[in-house]
């Protein structure tokens, strides 16, 4: 070979090096997903999981609470038995033992064997074993976007579950949330509300801090903390490559409280621009806390570099000492990331972050993790029946951790108030509606929405400015 | 023995041999695909697997030349058989690199004309999307600063180091020192930047050591990787903390090389040390100069893993490579993903063609 040649081919390849290793960063996508895993599962200490755990018995379902399933009946006659169900999804560690556990009632009363397997990898992995043509029967999802991507993939739950049951069991959002095309997806199995102010319990009571129940006592109490030298709010936001869904949760969460619901339906589907009115007063009012050195631990700076499950700020390391703020909005799977030896429950509550306008009564903002089904085969069919029946939950609800959204589950079943408290707030809600980026187009729901709430955070852009942009980064 | 005998043995020869490779390859199969399904099954301690990837890879290859040595000297005749020949050892090469590169570079190409999930033909749009979004812009903006004081930066400062450690005793263990960061990696490095500059609010002890020196010098404390355009210089000291030491050592070689005849003539010129340096040696050096500055282009062209651990793109701190991850892998943006790499690709190519043409003249 010449040497011209040899120089030719060495360009040639030392370009398509260049090429295919930027095309394939494919070691930083597994950190990314660690990432997301670390905080939007609860990930819950062992040694309560194992004392709770002993205490649960594995009741006999009453059939009242089993509804009229055709498959779930023949399953549990026997017709099934032996047979086996594999599902895969986003629980891992603990929370992949307890829905095990939560599975072994069925699996002994039909003698199905129903194997789960949960991996930090699942987004990425479900993608291709769909496409790839090795779906699992079934799989655990932790946001509807990703059921919209694959109803390709998926079987249509309602071409054979009773409807009049689901519709009994869910309000109507749930079902909405997991519903493309007018064909149900996908059933919402385990429900979060995001819509909590947790307080430290001990020193916010000391201090003569009363609850709010409305906005102005909201704004009243901020008052009294400052005029008392404390800090009211710690807005920790800084998530790595997500660093900006915390201030999208407070956007959807004040816009439910100062707009109409169908607003924010428009809103997600950008019906109505990104930067409608509405989105412009909702910022107002989160800038008069968001804004206020005085009302935010560290100012903007801290709110964007401090990380969101950090929360020793609430916690007063030493004995009768002030917390360095009293207030973190977030969801209920904080407590995960309380400083040890904190108890939620005796040494933090959290409180219903307070209705802003009286005529929207008390909306909840929250998520869920829906199941869906890929293969048709009977057996399939009644696990995703059983799932769909407060029993499908039941050990996991009694082992903690855990909200269902199905309204027929008894509130006794919780065994602890944090838990039971979360329920009550979703069953009592007004309004309930699905975190909105959750439900927007990647582009700007993971993309344009949460680096414009950065951008406003820290001043460099005002919310019209921010807003619009985002409008205009709205896919076609 | 006869003519006839030896022919004879010769083809018993060739049986035998031709059936021993055979039954090789076969064999080879089988382990193969029992040690590949060994491989994938995660129940099996790591150790063992790596044992086994080790043992099947090293064996593996060489048993693969082996065998395909054994049949091509079973081939009648001379010359094809040293025709035939490199292939073997060339041919996996090659094959590689055609499946690895070649066909991914091809394949990234076509999917830049396509839309989000590569179904649809959208002929150019996906490039229009690039250079009109406002998102990609700051990416761009941000590289060309990049490019200029990364590069330039650590060109000067390889050079500077390079000629003041020439004169110095300790020259091998300050080279050392200075070229020391070059082991660490992107993604490591940036974690430890992070920690330099670590923020925490007024009144809590900083963790980061600038943060610390600020405040105890009676300053407030400063989000340094947070406000533009600060924030784009803090995250290029490290990659030039990162490519100085490689400039260093290249240039510092290409010094040693210059005759210092060379030098002695110019002084009985009467140039001073300054006019020496810059009339004799940096001439001198000048195709190494070109070469190490193409190189650390090229690096931070493209420039990934210090901004994806930083900041991930916030705060304005955006460039190309990290755009089209994020086109990529979060928005699943297959075709503006695919576009971006191509531009990638073409910022890339004539930066290599220069450099390539450098060291040929180099050479030559």
């Amino acid at each position: 070979m010449s040497d011209r040649k040899l120089a030719v081919l060495t360009v040639i390849s030392i370009l398509a090096l260049v090429l295919s290793a930027c095309a394939t960063p494919t070691a930083e996508i597994v950190v990314e997903t660690v990432q997301v895993e670390v905080t939007r599962e609860v990930e819950v200490p062992v040694e309560v999981t194992q004392v709770v755990r002993e205490e649960v018995e594995v009741t006999t379902v009453p059939p009242a609470l089993e509804g009229p399933y055709e498959h779930l009946a023949r399953a549990r006659a026997g017709e099934f038995a032996g047979t086996e169900v594999n599902i895969f999804g986003v629980y891992t560690g603990e929370d992949a033992n307890r829905f095990r556990t939560a599975l072994v009632p069925f699996e002994q009363a039909t003698g199905i064997n129903v194997t789960f397997e949960g991996s930090g990898d699942f987004e990425t992995l479900i993608v291709v074993r769909a496409e790839g043509g090795n779906p699992p029967d079934i799989a655990q999802f932790s946001q509807p976007g990703l059921i919209a991507r694959l109803t390709d993939f998926l079987v249509p739950l309602d071409s054979f579950m009773n409807m009049d049951q689901l519709q009994k069991d869910y309000i109507q959002s749930w079902l909405d949330f997991a519903t493309f095309d007018e064909q149900l997806y996908g059933l919402f199995y385990r429900a979060s509300t995001k819509s909590l102010v947790w307080y430290p319990t001990p020193q916010f009571s000391d201090a003569g801090y009363e609850v709010p129940e409305t906005w102005d006592e909201l704004i009243a109490l901020m008052d009294e903390m400052v005029a008392n030298g404390h800090t009211p709010w710690c807005i920790p936001i800084e998530h790595g490559g997500s660093t900006g869904w915390v201030a999208t949760d407070w956007v959807e969460d004040i816009l439910l409280r100062t707009a109409p619901p169908e607003i924010y339906d428009q809103w997600i589907t950008n019906e109505i621009p990104f930067d409608h009115p509405a989105l412009v007063e909702a910022l107002d009012y989160m800038a008069t806390i968001w804004h206020n050195e005085d009302y935010v631990y560290g100012g903007p700076e801290a709110i964007v570099t401090t990380f969101v499950g950090q929360t020793d700020e609430l916690f007063p390391a030493e004995e009768g000492a002030d917390p360095e703020c009293w207030m973190m909005k977030q969801a209920g799977w904080i407590p995960a990331f309380f400083p040890e030896g904190i108890e939620a429950g005796t040494d933090a509550m959290f409180f219903y972050f307070p209705p802003i306008k009286e005529e929207y009564g008390k909306p909840v903002l929250g998520g869920g993790d829906p199941i869906g089904m890929f293969n048709d085969r009977p057996e399939v069919r009644a696990v995703m029946e059983y799932l769909a029946t407060p029993a499908g939950a039941e050990v996991w609800i009694k082992t903690g951790g855990f909200n269902s959204p199905n309204r027929s589950v008894p509130l006794n079943w919780y065994t602890n108030d944090i838990d039971r408290l979360q329920g009550e707030i979703m069953k009592n809600a007004d309004v309930f509606r699905f975190d909105a980026s959750d439900l927007m187009p990647g582009e700007v729901g993971t993309g344009t929405f949460w680096s414009g709430m950065v951008e406003w955070t820290l001043g460099e852009k005002d919310a019209e400015t921010m807003l619009r942009e985002i409008d205009e980064s709205w896919p076609e | 023995m006869t003519a006839q005998d030896k022919q004879i043995a010769n083809w018993h020869d060739r049986l035998v041999r031709t059936a021993i490779a055979l039954s090789v390859l076969v064999m080879v199969f089988f382990v193969a695909r029992w040690s590949f399904a060994f491989m994938l099954d995660d129940q099996a301690p790591k150790w063992v697997t790596t044992l086994v990837a080790i043992a099947v890879g090293v064996c593996g290859v060489w048993i693969f030349f082996w065998i395909f040595n054994e049949i091509i000297s079973l081939i009648p005749g001379e010359k094809a058989r040293e025709r035939l020949r490199p292939l073997v050892f060339v041919g996996p090469a090659l094959a590689l690199l055609i499946i690895y590169l070649i066909y991914p570079a091809i394949n990234t190409i076509y999917l830049s004309f396509f839309d989000a999930r590569s179904e649809n033909f959208v002929g150019l749009k996906n490039y229009a999307f690039i250079f009109t979004s406002p998102q990609v812009q700051v990416a761009f903006r941000n590289n060309i600063l990049w490019i200029v004081v990364v590069t330039s930066v650590c060109v000067t400062l390889g050079l500077i180091i390079a000629v003041l450690v020439d004169r110095i005793q300790l020259e091998s263990i300050a080279k050392s020192i200075i070229f020391l960061p070059m082991a660490i990696s992107s993604v490591g490095a940036s974690i430890i930047w992070r920690f330099v500059y670590a923020y925490q609010p007024a009144g809590r002890a900083q963790i980061g050591i600038l943060n610390a020196i600020v405040v105890a010098l009676g300053g407030q404390p400063v989000g340094w990787f947070l406000r533009p355009p600060l924030n784009n210089f803090a995250l290029m000291v490290i990659m030039i903390w990162l490519q100085t030491g490689f400039c260093m050592v290249v240039i510092s070689a290409a010094l040693k090389a210059v005759p210092g005849e060379l030098l002695e003539a110019a002084r009985i010129d009467g140039a001073n040390e300054f006019q020496a340096f810059l009339r004799v040696t940096v001439p001198y050096i000048k195709g190494t100069l070109i070469t190490v500055g193409t190189t650390v282009l090229i690096a931070v062209l493209k420039v990934f893993d210090i901004v994806y651990v930083m900041t991930r793109g916030n705060f304005n701190t955006e460039v190309i490579a990290n755009r089209m991850f994020l086109e990529m892998y979060r928005f699943y943006n297959f075709g503006r993903g695919s576009a971006l790499a191509v531009l990638l690709f073409l910022a890339v190519a004539p930066v290599m063609i220069i450099n390539v043409r450098n060291l040929r003249r180099q050479r030559s």
